[in-house]
């Protein structure tokens, strides 16, 4: 039981995770019916660019957590955003109204590209830095084992909820939320309107690249290791959220997110540890075969 | 002047869709397009706003040249378009396709645009948490003429607005469209296959064939030209 519930909240963590990559899945193929096959990738950029925040810090002497986290989320978020922004404007927007295929054989070109500058200029060792937020709480001293919630993945849970919730709320009741929405279900009808649409687009690459910059700053917390590899692995995961949850629903990816970092978590503890990345892939393809829509996604969705 | 197009050409690919049209239309007036399946009537509408953009020739909007204006700037220059199908946000609430309608508005101006369009159709106001996609044909078709207007256009397009719709929502729209040019002064461009109908509520009247205008008049002109009553009017029309 205790050695559930352990797993429940490290299930929970790498669920949050997952689940702030897949909304950039989500959003990017609600808008323009296109997997982004380059935003694993943006996630991983962002990690690289957090350790090599935290290190500077590190070297300036910044002790205050509070402060070193700040600083390294807003410049993982510019830096990814920009990303996102480049990805958009070189790789997609010129081929916007062609074939189906040619934008999906630019993002997995992309894909490579951001693999290998980063693995260019970063070096392909394991980049370890010392752990930023050590320790946590223990929540039941059950007998032979403790249940614990590491600082880390406090952090981790609070940010998602938080952020999801303000996420939500800005795509169900801003203005630009609605120009968004809008884009997604008639894009001319949206611009007859008055709406900006490449714009909207350029944006809602950014707002998915920004949640995914969040991802990689908190999984270079969580662990504290980052490998120009992580951006594959993490992207095809939260992408399988994305299906599981239904592509092109927002509250889908955040369902998937959690129900692959759960499903993760047990399987591995449970069954076999080193096995644990084919469960995800099983999951990708039991989908896809039985219900292609997701569990919350619309039927007509059409597939890629 | 309110809106003139000088020798539009357009094209989709190898689709000569506009062959040179020359149309304007005054301020105040309702100008109507009639014309059969194919002749080009969505496409001089969509080609005000650039989609398809004019190949050749020029389009002058209330005294500025707006040919080559991207897409989204045509709306906060004054025209508002009610295109063929409606194209509603099926999944959207009707209140948040009206505020679409508003996206480049003055918001001081909201609340009395609201009020003034639902007060012209009620049924925006009674379901208006409602989930578009639910409304009937008719509904949703007065649910695209209110979005419109939540802009305030100079110039109304509307694209065949009573295609497929009940008689009663078919006169409903006919009268609005007169109220709107009488009471608020509005301009008005009305493509029609009901052109009995298109033809008695416009000022002037233009004949679109194969991208081409070939006959140009008064409504009544129009009613009364031999070759608009073989066409479009006696058996031979739509309607
Ligand atoms: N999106 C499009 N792509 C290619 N051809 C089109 C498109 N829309 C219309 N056309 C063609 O352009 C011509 C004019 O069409 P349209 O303007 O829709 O006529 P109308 O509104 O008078 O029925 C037709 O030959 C039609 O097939
Ligand atoms: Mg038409």
């Amino acid at each position: 039981m205790a050695y559930a519930l352990q797993q429940l909240i490290n299930g929970l963590t790498l669920g949050a995770m997952y689940g702030l990559i897949a909304i950039g899945y989500t959003m990017v193929y609600g808008i323009i019916g296109m997997i982004n096959f380059a935003h694993g990738d943006i996630f991983m950029v962002s990690a690289f660019i957090a350790i090599t925040a935290f290190t500077l810090l590190a070297a300036a002497d910044v002790t205050s957590i509070p402060l070193a986290l700040t600083f390294v989320l807003v410049v993982a978020i510019f830096f990814t955003s920009a990303y996102g922004w480049a990805v958009e404007r070189t790789a997609y927007r010129p081929l916007r109204g062609s074939t189906r295929l040619a934008p999906l054989i630019s993002a997995i070109g992309m894909s490579i590209f951001l693999q290998n500058a980063v693995q260019l200029t970063q070096g392909a060792r394991v980049k370890p830095i010392p752990p930023v937020l050590e320790g946590g709480v223990v929540l039941w001293d059950a007998p032979g084992f403790a249940v614990q919630i590491g600082w880390s993945q406090l952090l981790i849970i609070v940010t998602t909820v938080v952020l999801m919730i303000a996420f939500t709320w800005m795509i169900t009741q801003t203005p630009f939320g609605r120009q968004q929405r809008a884009c997604e279900q008639d894009r001319t009808m949206a611009g007859l309107l008055g709406v900006n649409v490449d714009r909207t687009i350029s944006l809602t690459f950014m707002l998915g690249a920004a949640l995914a910059a969040v991802a990689g700053v908190m999984v270079t917390v969580y662990y504290g290791v980052v490998d120009f590899f992580i951006g594959f692995l993490a992207g095809i995961k939260a992408f399988t959220a994305a299906v599981l949850g239904g592509i092109g629903s927002l509250p889908g990816a955040m369902l998937g997110g959690l129900l692959i970092g759960l499903i993760e978590a047990f399987w591995a503890a449970y069954l076999w540890a080193e096995y644990k990345d084919v469960a995800t892939f099983s999951i990708l393809c039991l989908v896809l075969m039985l219900r292609p829509s997701g569990l919350l996604g619309r039927p007509e969705v059409e597939k890629v | 002047m309110m809106l003139t197009m000088a020798g539009v050409h357009a094209h989709y690919g190898h689709i000569h869709a506009l062959r040179g049209i020359d149309v304007e239309v005054q301020v105040g007036e309702i100008v109507t397009l009639i014309g059969a399946n194919g002749a080009g009537k969505s496409t001089l509408m969509m080609s005000l706003f650039g989609n398809p953009r004019a190949s050749a020739g020029r389009i002058v909007f209330d005294g500025e040249d707006i040919t080559r204006v991207p897409m989204h700037e045509i709306a906060r220059r004054g025209i508002a378009l009610v295109p063929e199908g409606r194209r509603i946000f099926q999944r959207m609430t009707v209140l948040e396709n009206l505020q679409m309608g508003a996206t480049h508005a003055d918001p001081a101006n909201y609340a009395a645009d609201l009020a003034r369009v639902q007060a012209l159709f009620p049924i925006l106001a009674e379901r208006q948490a409602q989930r578009a996609g639910t409304l009937s044909g008719g509904e949703q078709q007065m649910l695209a003429i209110g979005r419109a207007l939540m802009s305030r256009p100079k110039l109304l397009l509307l694209d065949e607005p009573s295609l497929g719709l009940a008689p009663i929502y078919i006169r409903k729209i006919f009268q609005i469209v007169r109220e709107l040019n009488r009471d608020h002064g509005m301009t008005i461009l009305l493509v029609e296959q009901n052109a009995n109908q298109a033809l008695r509520v416009a000022h002037r009247g233009y004949v679109l064939q194969h991208g081409q205008i070939t006959l140009a008049g008064t409504g009544r002109e129009l009613l009364e030209s031999p070759e608009v009553r073989a066409a479009y009017l006696e058996g031979g029309g739509h309607g």
